[in-house]
């Protein structure tokens, strides 16, 4: 069947495998060719693409609840979705969370995600306290950083390239309302925002959205969205269902036109330059959710996420060249999200580092793909790196140089069995074995 | 609070259920084949909030085990408040039109396993006075279809038997629903090619979870398909054979 990820593109033949138990799960890795694991196939590019495909939506439970702890052991294909909707309302939220809550705890922890507390609170796997991995021979590990720790920092953020994630235990935070006194502060131009993120990185969350049109002196002018969470208020989660995108609209519709029209209404929106207000965590968290399957505006070509980070010192001048550069090419992109990043973790493959990291949408054309190869030369010339878990098109040299513990990971991944068992279409292009 | 017992609870559809009745506090006890998938669940049914889950081994063919299986179940659970039954295979049509044995086998697992296990649910529930019997059934029992009739003549006989059990057992306040299904993404569909019509088993849970308490009788699920099935049912056999359906 076609599989892709959630850019659609690439789009590749692949069986999918749907084991109901750990048993059934070891017999298909035993089998002769390597396959990878996919939660909800978040991913944007290939993270989650090979010719056998090993779908863990029927490993989704939950196992465990320590009320006093706040520790919430589950399988991995559980999803954060479910997560909050038994959670939140007996009062806890997740640590970490991504822009969407469709992704599995196995992706979460395959990638590492972050979220708009990372500079506070680190990664989805700083709150993971263990998991339990089927390794390539077949073999179950524990691992955690104090158990098999190399195959704990190997396996969070290695893009199922380990092993397969069985289970793990996350710490959830436990919170008195589930909704967020969000902050809007309208900044005129990219410096203005790099200014306004220092200014407020006391906040707990904090993540500004970028107008990537706007040249001249307008580059950069951003809407950024602070939020603490609520100290009274429901603890709710809203039953409504996202509004579906049913079929592939005509490429055309998002178009420079229409993608510079949205950005000037989005920006003009909000009058004041700062203003706060009480949400549901939703709205805060998860704008996209509520359009389901906002990946096929795009049309049949599909798209590609750009995310990368640069560091600290170089962010603000790497930020305006990077920006200018997009402008000036006119490839719109849609959604552009500014985070500042924190310290990194030990995780070997992970993405974060201290300093900012920017996200774009281009539609998948040939046009677009070079504009991309600039901007990696860009990205590696101020010391930066891209986000595994959005890249389709990376290239091999760009990884090994920018990933520099990609060899270690190599060597754990040799000792834990998982060469010939484990690898993606991504890995392939990366140059993994 | 609801005692629940749960016949076949490994299928998709009894899950997505038992999780709307765990969160609800019951008090659950799942019979299925497959112990080890079983277990995941009753510990995802805890966390959710269940009151107590127990499991135990069932066979559905082994029909000379069910008096006991559900006996066990019923002392456990103290009373039966409400029972699904969801066990049921769908074999392949084709094979099963060279072979009487894949054919046989699969009337033994759709239609007279169910059977058995009604037979004793139903004189339990009986002298219990109340409760819910609730089977699913399919679309697929209301007309035999060249697509799959083998699979379609054990739901019919299934729901024509649920029709008789429906008016013996309201004498003893006991209410029987029959759920029938349309084209639902599970498992056991895994091969089938989905388009506009299918949905995810958590759909018909909500359905069979307010049906149950509303005492309905009979339910398509989601309930556009009686319009479908009204429409299908009715048209004449000349044309009917013409479809390739």
């Amino acid at each position: 069947m076609e599989a892709h990820g959630w850019g659609r593109y690439p789009r590749i033949n692949a069986a999918v495998l749907y084991p109901a138990t750990h048993r059934e799960c070891a017999a298909d890795i035993a089998s002769a060719s390597p396959l990878i694991v996919r939660g909800l196939g978040r991913s944007y590019g290939d993270s989650a693409l090979a010719e056998r495909i090993l779908d863990t939506r029927r490993l989704d439970h939950f196992l465990a609840f320590d009320s006093k702890t706040g520790l919430l052991t589950c399988s991995a294909g559980q999803t954060l979705d479910q997560i909050l909707r038994v959670f939140v309302p007996r009062g806890w939220f997740l640590p970490v969370t991504p822009g969407t809550r469709y992704i599995t705890v196995g992706g979460a922890i395959a990638s590492d995600v972050h979220g708009k507390n990372h500079h506070a609170d680190g990664s989805f796997c700083n709150h993971v306290t263990q998991v339990e991995i089927l390794l390539g021979n077949g073999e179950r590990r524990i691992a955690s950083p104090t158990e098999h720790p190399e195959l704990f920092h190997a396996t969070c953020g290695g893009m199922g390239l380990t092993g397969m994630i069985l289970s793990a235990t996350v710490r959830l935070l436990p919170i008195a309302s589930s909704q967020i006194i969000e902050t809007t502060v309208k900044l005129r131009d990219l410096e203005h925002v790099l200014t306004a993120f220092e200014e407020n990185s006391a906040a707990t969350y904090s993540v500004a959205w970028i107008d990537c049109l706007a040249r001249g002196k307008h580059l950069g002018r951003s809407l950024l969205m602070l939020g603490e969470h609520a100290e009274t208020g429901p603890l709710t989660v809203n039953a409504k269902q996202a509004w579906p995108v049913p079929i592939d609209p005509p490429p055309s519709l998002l178009n420079h036109g229409t993608v510079a029209a949205f950005n000037t209404l989005y920006y003009q929106k909000t009058q004041r330059a700062r203003s706060t207000r009480h949400v549901a965590f939703e709205p805060f968290f998860y704008p996209l959710d509520r359009l389901a399957n906002w990946n096929r505006l795009y049309g049949k070509p599909g798209f590609v996420q750009y995310q990368f980070v640069l560091p600290h010192e170089n962010g603000p001048r790497g930020l305006q060249t990077i920006l200018e550069y997009i402008a000036e090419s006119g490839r719109g992109s849609f959604l552009a999200v500014l985070k500042l990043l924190g310290k990194p973790n030990g995780n070997l493959l992970s993405f974060p580092m201290m300093g900012y990291t920017l996200a774009l949408d281009f539609r998948a054309e040939p046009a677009v793909f070079e504009l991309l190869a600039k901007l990696d030369h860009l990205v590696l010339e101020q010391g930066g790196r891209i986000y595994l878990a959005k890249d389709a098109r990376m290239s091999e040299s760009m990884f090994k140089t920018s990933y520099r513990k990609w060899q270690e990971f190599e060597e754990v991944r040799s000792r834990y069995h998982a060469h010939g068992k484990f690898a993606s279409i991504q890995s392939k292009r990366l140059g993994l074995q | 609070m609801n005692r629940v017992l749960i016949i076949g609870a490994t299928s998709a559809i009894a899950e997505a259920t038992a999780r709307l009745w765990a969160t609800e506090g019951a008090q659950l006890y799942l019979l299925a084949r497959d112990q080890e998938r079983l277990a995941a669940i009753a510990d995802d049914l805890a966390v959710r909030g269940a009151t107590a889950v127990q499991t135990a081994p069932f066979d559905a063919t082994a029909f000379g085990t069910h008096e006991a299986a559900i006996a066990h179940a019923h002392a456990q659970l103290g009373a039966i408040d409400i029972v699904l039954v969801a066990h049921g295979t769908l074999g392949d049509q084709r094979a099963c039109e060279s072979s009487f044995e894949l054919a046989h086998r699969e009337l033994n697992n759709n239609a007279v396993s169910v059977i058995s296990v009604l037979t004793h649910l139903a004189n339990r529930l009986a002298a219990q006075k109340h409760g819910t019997i609730a089977v699913i059934s399919s679309v697929a029992g209301d007309r035999g279809r060249q697509s799959n009739y083998i699979y379609g003549a054990a739901k019919g006989a299934v729901s024509i038997f649920l029709q008789g059990l429906r008016q013996r057992l309201s004498k003893a306040n006991v209410h029987v629903l029959t759920i029938k299904p349309g084209f639902v993404d599970t498992p056991m569909t895994r091969h089938f090619k989905k388009g506009l019509l299918w949905v995810g088993p958590d759909v018909i849970a909500k359905h069979i979870h307010a049906s149950i308490i509303k005492g309905r009788s009979e339910i398509y699920a989601p309930p556009f398909w009686r319009l479908i099935m009204f429409i299908i049912t009715n048209i004449p056999t000349k044309i009917f054979n013409k479809l390739s359906l």
